[in-house]
Formats: C-alpha cells, sequence, structure tokens
C-alpha cells in the first residue's frame, strides 16, 4: 500500500521597497553602486547613532497592505538580535509583535486564495561576499562586507500555509511580484535580490489535518528555482518518511547547480533572538487622512488589470488568450493592449502583438507609447499592413524607442499591395505549382498556409495572408 | 574657577578673552589632574582652537552665545568627531567617531569650549568611577574617596573647578549621585528633552544627557542651551524647552513639596538630616512641605537592574571587532567576536550583559523583563498619584557621602544601592536634580534631590535654587 502525500506550503517573500534613501537614515538606496559608497553612522551602526524611520517606506508597506487586503494597524518596531558582520548594530531592526499590515489575502489568477498573514517593515542587511578557492562560506578565508543594503527598507510578506503545489507557489509568487510592481513598492526583480522568496514545505498524508515539521527553503533567486526546491524537497521528505526516517525541522538551502536542498541549520543550533521593543524608536501610528491618502494615490492592481483586458476581449478569453493576459499584465504592457482596444482594434489582436512581439522586446516595450501601438494595430486591423509588415514595424518601433507607424510603414517600403496585383501574383503562384493546387482543390486545407508562403516571398510580404486565403478560396471556386 | 555665567559674561563684553580662559584652565588641568584624573583626553589645540573662534566673534562685534568661552568637559560617551571617544572602554580602544553628538554642537554654537573628555565607568555601568579600563577618578573633596559614577570624571573636573561646567549622562542616577558625592549640582532632564543623538547608549530607554555645575544657575544655563527637539532622535520629544533661567528665582512661594521618606529612610543618619534640614529651609521660603509615602519606589531598584541590562546586551552587541575598535583575530568571524568582547570588555560589563542577555531569553522574557516593565508602569503610576498632592518631590540623592576607592568593587549589589534613590526618575523618564546641602559626619559633601513631572525642568530648578541659597555653608548640622 502507498499512501497519497499532500505537501504544505507557506511563501515568505522578502522585498526591497523602492524608496530614494533608507530606513532609517537619508543615505541612498541603490542597487550596484561602489561598496560602502551609499553609509553613514546610522546604517553602520556606529555608538551613539539613532534611528529615524523613512515615511515612504511606511507609505509603501501601507500601499503592500491595502493590495493585499490587511488590515493597518499602529505599529511597533523589535530588536532582533544576533551575531552576523553583515549587521551592523548586531541587532536588526524588524516590526515583531506588531507588524503594519495583518491578516489579509492574495487571490490567484485561478481564483484560488492564499492567507496573507502578515506584512511587516523590517531592515536589511549589509552584503557579505566570502572571498577564498570557491566563493562558498565553508571554503572561503576571508569575507568581504558591503554596507550600501544595511538598513534598506524590506517588507516581509508572510503566507499562510494554504499553497499545496509548487505551481501554486510560482502563481503565488508570480502574483505577488506584479502586485509589488504595481504598488510602485519594488521592481520585482528575483535576480537582484530586490525580490527574495523563502519556502516552508512539509508534507502530510492526504486527508490528514495536523501540519508535518517543515523545513524552511532559502536561496531562491528564481520562480523556477522555487518550484524545482519545493519538488525536490517534498520528494526528499516523502521517501524520507516512508523509509521511516523523520524530518528535522531545519533551515535548508537550495543549490541551483546541484538540483538539491542541503541542511543549513537545524532547530537546535537556531538562535534564540531575544525580541524586545526598539526602545530607539517611537510607535508608528498613521492616521486616517494619511491611511486615505495612500488609497486614493493608488493605481488598479494585476487582477483588477486583467479583468479589464478581458472585458475588453468581449467579455470571455480562450486559455491562450488568458495566458497572454497574464504575461501582458504582469510585463505591464496592459496600457498598451487598452490603448489600442480603446481606439476600435481589435483586442485579441493587440494582446496577441503585446505578449509576444512587445514582451520579446524587453525593457523596450514598457517605453512604447500606448498611442504609437494603437495606431499600428489600427493599420494592421484595417489592411494597411500584413501581419509579417506590422511585425517589422513593431520591430523597428521597439529598436528605435518609438517613432510614427505610418512613416515607418512608408519608409520599409509597406505600401499595401493593390487589389489587381494581389490577384495577378495568386494566379501567377498556383500556375507555377499544379500539384499542389491540385491537392488543394480536393479540399485539403492544409496547402493554404504553402499558398501564402509563397505569395508572400514574392511581394516580399507585402500581401495581407488573409486576402490571399480569400482569393484561393474564390480560385477554387 | 568663576561660574559659567561670569565668565560668559566677560567673554562677551571683551572683558578677557577665551584664550586666557582656556589656556588658565588647561594649565590648572596639567598642574592637578594627574591626581585626580578627571580626564581621559585632554582637548589643549581644539580647546584653544575653539577659544580663538569665540575671541574672533568678539572682535568683529558678533555674540559667541551664551557659553562664550566657558571651559565645558565632557563625559567620554559623547561623540567628538576626530576625537577618540572611548566610552572608558577598551573595547573602542583608538575609535573617532565622524561626527558630533547633537549636545556637543548646541555647546560649540552656544560659544562653549569643549576641555576635554572626562572619565566614566565603562559604558557608564558603575557607581564609582572604578569600572574604566583607565583607571579611577578621585574625588576632589578626599583623594582616597570615589567621585561616585558613572559620571564620576564629569563631576570631579567641575567640583576640582577645571571646568565651569560639564556634561554627564544618567540612565539611573550616572548624573545625580556624582554630583552628591563630589558636592556639585547635577541634572537629569525630562527623557526626551535633551537629544541623545550622539550619546553611546547604555539603555536607551533610560538615557539622559544633562548637566554639571557649581551653580544652580550655571546648570540652568547649559540646560537651557541643550533643550528642545532634534529630529535625529526618534525620542526627542517635538515639544518647545521652555527657560529655566529667566523663572530661576521666582521662589517656592505656595508650592507643595512632598518630603519622601522611600527616598530617605535607607540613608545614613547624616544625609537623613541634611534632607530634614532641606525640607525646612523649603518650608521656611514658603512651600508648603508635607511627608508623602511612594513604596513603589522600592521595587524601583529590581526593575531597573532587569530593564537597563537587557537594552545594554543588545546595545553592546555591536561591539564585535568587525568595523571599529579593538579586534582579537581569529580564523573565523564567531571565535573573533568573542576573543574580542573577551578581551575588550570589563567585568561589570559582562555581568550587565550576562544578566540582560538572561532576561531577554526564551522562557525568561515574561518573568523577567517583562515582569520588570510591568514594575516601571507601576513606579510611573505611584509617580502620578503623588503629583495629584504634590508640585515637586524631596529626597535624599546617595545613601551616604562619598566611600572608598576600592571599598565597593567586590560587592556589586551594595554598589547597585547607591542608585536606590535616583532610579524612579529615570523608570519613570521625569527630571531631577541634585543639590548641593551642606557635609556629613565625615565632612564631606552631601547632596539632597529634588524630583518633578515630566517637563517641569523650570520649577525643578527654583526649588533647587532656593535649596543653593539655604545650604549651609559650615560642617555637619
Amino acid at each position: 500500500m502507498s499512501t497519497e502525500w499532500e505537501t504544505v506550503i507557506g511563501l515568505e517573500v522578502h522585498c526591497e521597497l523602492q524608496t530614494v534613501t533608507k530606513l532609517f537614515c537619508g543615505c541612498r538606496n541603490a542597487f550596484g553602486d561602489e561598496p560602502n559608497t551609499n553609509i553613514c553612522p546610522v546604517c553602520l551602526g556606529l555608538p551613539g547613532s539613532l534611528p529615524v524611520i523613512n515615511g515612504q517606506a511606511v507609505e509603501l508597506a501601507m500601499r503592500i497592505g491595502v493590495a493585499l487586503h490587511c488590515e493597518i494597524l499602529p505599529s511597533t518596531f523589535s530588536r532582533k538580535n544576533y551575531f552576523y558582520p553583515d549587521q551592523a548594530k548586531d541587532y536588526q531592526i524588524s516590526q515583531y509583535d506588531k507588524p503594519i499590515n495583518l491578516n489579509g489575502w492574495l487571490e490567484l489568477p485561478d481564483g484560488f486564495r492564499v492567507g496573507v498573514t502578515r506584512a511587516h517593515m523590517e531592515e536589511d542587511t549589509g552584503k557579505l561576499t566570502h572571498v577564498g578557492q570557491g566563493g562558498r562560506i565553508n571554503s572561503a578565508h576571508h569575507a568581504l562586507v558591503d554596507y550600501n543594503r544595511s538598513g534598506v527598507p524590506l517588507v516581509e510578506i508572510v503566507s499562510e500555509p494554504d499553497i499545496r503545489s509548487a505551481a501554486h507557489a510560482r502563481a503565488y509568487a508570480s502574483e505577488l511580484r506584479g502586485i509589488l510592481v504595481a504598488t510602485g513598492a519594488s521592481d520585482g526583480r528575483m535576480e537582484e535580490g530586490s525580490m527574495r522568496v523563502d519556502a516552508n514545505v512539509s508534507v502530510r498524508p492526504k486527508g490528514s489535518t495536523e501540519f508535518g515539521t517543515r523545513c524552511e527553503i532559502k536561496n531562491l533567486n528564481s520562480l523556477r528555482s522555487l518550484v524545482r526546491a519545493i519538488e525536490y524537497e517534498a520528494a526528499r521528505q516523502i521517501a524520507l518518511i516512508e523509509s521511516g526516517d523523520r524530518i528535522a525541522q531545519e533551515t535548508r538551502h537550495w543549490d541551483e547547480a546541484a538540483g538539491r536542498t542541503d541542511s543549513m541549520r537545524s532547530k537546535e543550533e537556531a538562535n534564540d533572538y531575544r525580541y524586545f521593543p526598539e526602545p530607539d524608536l517611537v510607535p508608528l501610528v498613521p492616521d486616517e487622512a494619511w491611511q486615505e491618502r495612500v488609497r486614493a494615490a493608488m493605481g488598479p492592481m494585476p487582477a483588477d488589470r486583467r479583468s479589464g483586458l478581458v472585458a475588453a476581449l468581449g467579455g470571455t478569453a480562450t486559455e491562450a488568450e488568458s495566458d497572454q493576459v497574464r504575461a501582458v499584465v504582469d510585463l505591464g504592457l496592459d496600457a498598451l493592449v487598452s490603448a489600442a482596444a480603446a481606439a476600435g482594434a481589435p483586442a485579441s489582436l493587440a494582446l496577441a502583438r503585446a505578449a509576444n512581439e512587445v514582451a520579446s522586446g524587453g525593457d523596450a516595450g514598457l517605453a512604447l507609447s500606448p498611442d504609437t501601438f494603437a495606431t499600428l494595430i489600427g493599420m494592421e486591423a484595417g489592411g494597411q499592413l500584413s501581419a509579417t509588415q506590422s511585425k517589422a514595424v513593431l520591430g523597428e518601433l521597439l529598436t528605435a524607442g518609438g517613432g510614427d507607424p505610418v512613416a515607418l510603414a512608408k519608409q520599409m517600403g509597406f505600401e499595401a499591395l493593390g487589389a489587381d496585383t494581389l490577384v495577378a501574383v495568386v494566379g501567377d503562384v498556383v500556375a507555377a505549382h499544379p500539384d499542389e493546387w491540385a491537392r488543394y482543390k480536393d479540399g485539403d486545407d492544409k496547402l493554404t498556409g504553402f499558398f501564402t508562403g509563397e505569395v508572400m516571398k514574392a511581394t516580399k510580404g507585402q500581401a495581407n495572408g488573409k486576402e490571399v486565403a480569400a482569393e484561393l478560396r474564390k480560385l477554387r471556386g | 574657577m568663576s561660574t559659567a555665567r561670569a565668565i560668559a559674561a566677560a567673554v562677551r563684553s571683551g572683558e578677557r578673552s577665551a584664550r586666557e580662559v582656556t589656556e588658565a584652565a588647561l594649565a590648572d588641568v596639567d598642574a592637578r589632574d594627574d591626581t585626580i584624573h578627571a580626564f581621559l583626553t585632554v582637548l589643549r589645540d581644539e580647546a584653544l582652537a575653539e577659544a580663538d573662534a569665540v575671541d574672533a566673534t568678539v572682535a568683529a562685534g558678533g555674540d559667541p552665545g551664551p557659553l562664550a568661552g566657558v571651559p565645558i568637559a565632557l563625559k567620554d560617551n559623547l561623540c567628538t568627531r576626530g576625537i577618540v571617544t572611548t566610552c572608558g572602554s577598551k573595547i573602542l580602544d583608538g575609535w573617532r567617531p565622524p561626527y558630533d553628538a547633537t549636545v556637543v554642537e548646541l555647546l560649540r554654537r552656544a560659544g562653549g569650549v569643549a576641555l576635554g573628555k572626562t572619565n566614566m565607568d565603562e559604558f557608564a555601568m558603575g557607581s564609582s568611577t572604578e569600572n574604566s579600563a583607565f583607571g579611577p577618578t578621585r574625588n576632589p573633596h578626599d583623594t582616597d574617596k570615589v567621585p561616585g559614577g558613572s559620571s564620576g570624571g564629569s563631576a570631579a573636573a567641575v567640583a576640582a573647578g577645571f571646568a565651569a561646567l560639564s556634561l554627564g549622562s544618567d540612565t539611573g542616577g550616572s548624573i545625580r549621585q556624582p554630583a552628591a558625592l563630589c558636592g556639585v549640582v547635577g541634572m537629569k532632564p525630562t527623557y526626551g528633552r535633551v537629544s541623545r543623538y550622539g550619546l553611546v547608549a547604555f539603555a536607551s530607554s533610560l538615557d539622559q544627557i544633562g548637566p554639571f555645575a557649581r551653580t544652580v544657575e550655571d546648570a540652568a544655563l547649559l540646560y537651557d542651551v541643550m533643550a528642545g527637539h532634534d529630529p535625529l532622535d526618534s525620542t526627542s520629544l517635538p515639544v518647545d524647552a521652555p527657560s529655566t533661567l529667566e523663572t530661576l528665582e521666582h521662589g517656592v512661594e505656595g508650592i507643595r513639596v512632598g518630603v519622601c521618606g522611600d527616598l530617605i529612610d535607607g540613608c545614613a543618619p547624616d544625609v537623613r538630616a541634611r534632607v530634614q534640614q532641606a525640607a525646612e529651609a523649603l518650608s521656611a521660603a514658603g512651600a508648603k512641605v508635607e511627608e508623602v509615602s511612594v513604596p513603589e519606589f522600592a521595587f524601583g531598584l529590581s526593575a531597573y537592574y532587569l530593564i537597563a541590562p537587557a537594552e545594554a546586551s543588545s546595545n553592546l552587541a555591536r561591539y564585535d571587532g568587525v568595523r571599529y575598535g579593538l579586534r582579537i583575530d581569529a580564523e573565523d568571524a564567531a571565535t573573533m567576536n568573542t576573543a574580542t568582547r573577551t578581551a575588550g570588555f570589563g567585568d561589570e560589563v559582562k555581568r550587565r550583559i550576562m544578566l540582560g542577555t538572561y532576561a531577554l531569553s526564551a522562557g525568561y522574557y515574561d518573568a523577567y523583563y517583562a515582569q520588570a516593565q510591568r514594575v516601571r508602569t507601576l513606579v510611573m503610576q505611584a509617580f502620578d498619584r503623588a503629583y495629584t498632592s504634590f508640585d515637586v518631590l524631596l529626597g535624599a540623592t546617595a545613601p551616604s557621602t562619598a566611600f572608598g576607592i576600592g571599598e565597593l568593587v567586590d560587592d556589586p549589589m551594595a554598589m547597585y544601592m547607591n542608585d536606590i534613590c535616583t532610579i524612579p526618575s529615570n523608570l519613570a523618564g521625569h527630571p531631577a536634580v541634585s543639590v548641593p546641602f551642606g557635609t556629613g559626619d565625615d565632612g564631606l559633601p552631601i547632596g539632597v534631590q529634588v524630583l518633578a513631572p515630566a517637563l517641569a525642568e523650570a520649577l525643578l530648578l527654583r526649588v533647587a535654587r532656593v535649596l543653593e541659597s539655604a545650604a549651609p555653608t559650615g560642617g555637619s548640622q
């Protein structure tokens, strides 16, 4: 007999806030600067220095709370005490028993709701670089510390253990990332560490209501790592239990190259953080007026923006379109689609161009003006440009960072093909391929693509594919 | 040395130069501080440069400020830019802060001349200045006796006449107790009245900077310069600090004085007699004097010796050998931390770090730290109750006159008892002052303590001024 297992996952996401300055001092909050240039007595924890809370950080934390449907509460800071060289004061100022945001939820695109326990503020640590043979902690002979990151504001978003699959964990992290970007709180860049995900993973027999012993997995630097690590860890735990072993509660490190998790420290070795109220700060009590201003200044969240696109599609979306809607909103390209739809172009065409051609253009897509995009899609929809031509013009627009699609099309020689020319070319192509034409006439519709391709070659892409197909059908009779 | 008021008046009018005053002070320190050891660092060149700047302002027809040319000694836990700041500890060996404490800046702006950095119990932990890593300070009235502590160097510097004014810090009595033992005025302002920015923290929720002076008027002068809101200290009170000098001579007619047996009864007979005499003097000056009992004060000491070490255990974590100060090299960071802290801290500091760490540990937090905070609340409520019937309270400052050097070093509990009368004001965050009031049977100074509610510094110093003018000048009784 074999037990069916269920994976139970809770995620802790650390998000670096995109503030101008750090959480408790006036130093620049910037990634990638020369080490130890954005530092002062406060973020270096020099004797006698004192923290002063950054209002912009509080505001971004409140926005996250609003977006995650949390209660926004009067909060306090505590000290989390532990020795580590990247920790300038050897304690971290963090919200502990009275966080700013409590009891929220996040709805995944498929409608599944994940509880959000809390979203609290804390300061980031400095960054250690181990120098030695392997660059790994255990083979290093010394370490360098960069305190530029010390005191950078973070919000830690802790989910309830509601997630049951790696796919849902991915969807949660991805949706949360979209929300963090939409609130303006973060750039959501996992690779730069501005969003860091830790996963608490346990397994239990399906149907059980008790939780198994959990392990916390760290060093998940991409959504792909998150999925792989959870799948690996669940399998590891199931194998251990099935062979009669017990799971030790511990922190584990995801090794992306080896594709496995390794033990970092066990519960017994875990620090007693000796939390106590931070005496250098006073309670944070954002008044109603401030909260209202924060709410009022917030734009729509990804879920609302997805609904908006689906509405533009006519209220329903195919599975492929749903994927495109998600991708476009995740990438912040939905304004392009909305603009095109508002200008009267078919939303599905705009969506396809945004999700494929614009999305593959990387950051250039974000620089594209919605009006320009709308004009282009209008030209394609109106038959002035073929799909191929439209894509070529779009490619130019992305490379050049904008431009006038009408002028550009002209410049590229993309004059719409006259109807007579089209008929003539189609006739020539048919005459040149009698065997294929015979099969097409017998009903082999797949050959439409072949003939269209030949016509495109002959017209250097100037023909409109739809018009070619119509002409072929007409010739077939 | 003359009073600060007299020096400032003479310098401002051009009658004396600041350089002349400073040179005289430096010569006096050179001649006599070998015996007393009030100073850890004498700021010879810096003081003369500051004095010259004051003189230049006067020569140019400007006003250097109310402390023009007044030599001021600074406790060595106040950060001074580019000048070694030790906190009486080996662990800060050679550390030069890159910034000035807010109070240091305020003194300079008022024309004060920083004469030097004074000796103290290591990290302000002690009541005799014998816990300094650089040897004890001696009481100028009897060099076989301690000056009290932890601000013993600052008290002795004023008592010896090296400086007209000095600054100390008071966490559990560290200004008032040495003031009493050295026969000078020492005041602890309301918590939050004077910025702590740049004061190396001992116990953040209790620490407060305050003045030493030979007269109440000079103490008021210095306090007025320092008091007020500082945006760099989140616990600094955002309210104006009214001048105490202006109302200093308003007397005590109709003021309700509670003579607090709980701050008197445990003291030596000669101390008790002086407090009684002080009560009579206030009565004679028109105050309504009655006895009051505040039994909750008895719990203050126990609460204090949990809260202060708990905060200290966290505040002193940063001395880890990584960024500044002493480092004892070892094969890895954790071993280096331990070796550095073992070598760098003295016994009393280690004792309190261990005590505080224990009080905050998982499983003990509620029984110790949280319980102590509840007692603290109780003490505050007791004060509030007393202040419904009284405007100020009167008690002893220290249980006895100065004790002998070495007398209590092996008996930490007896040493801690020195703070029994001063601690309640720290727990409540209230202002209090010690005023010299005659001598004891041994001919050494005795101080009486006036306590007032939060922000009542002006009233506090008015009462102190009356006591000063009524103080007996001769021997005992």
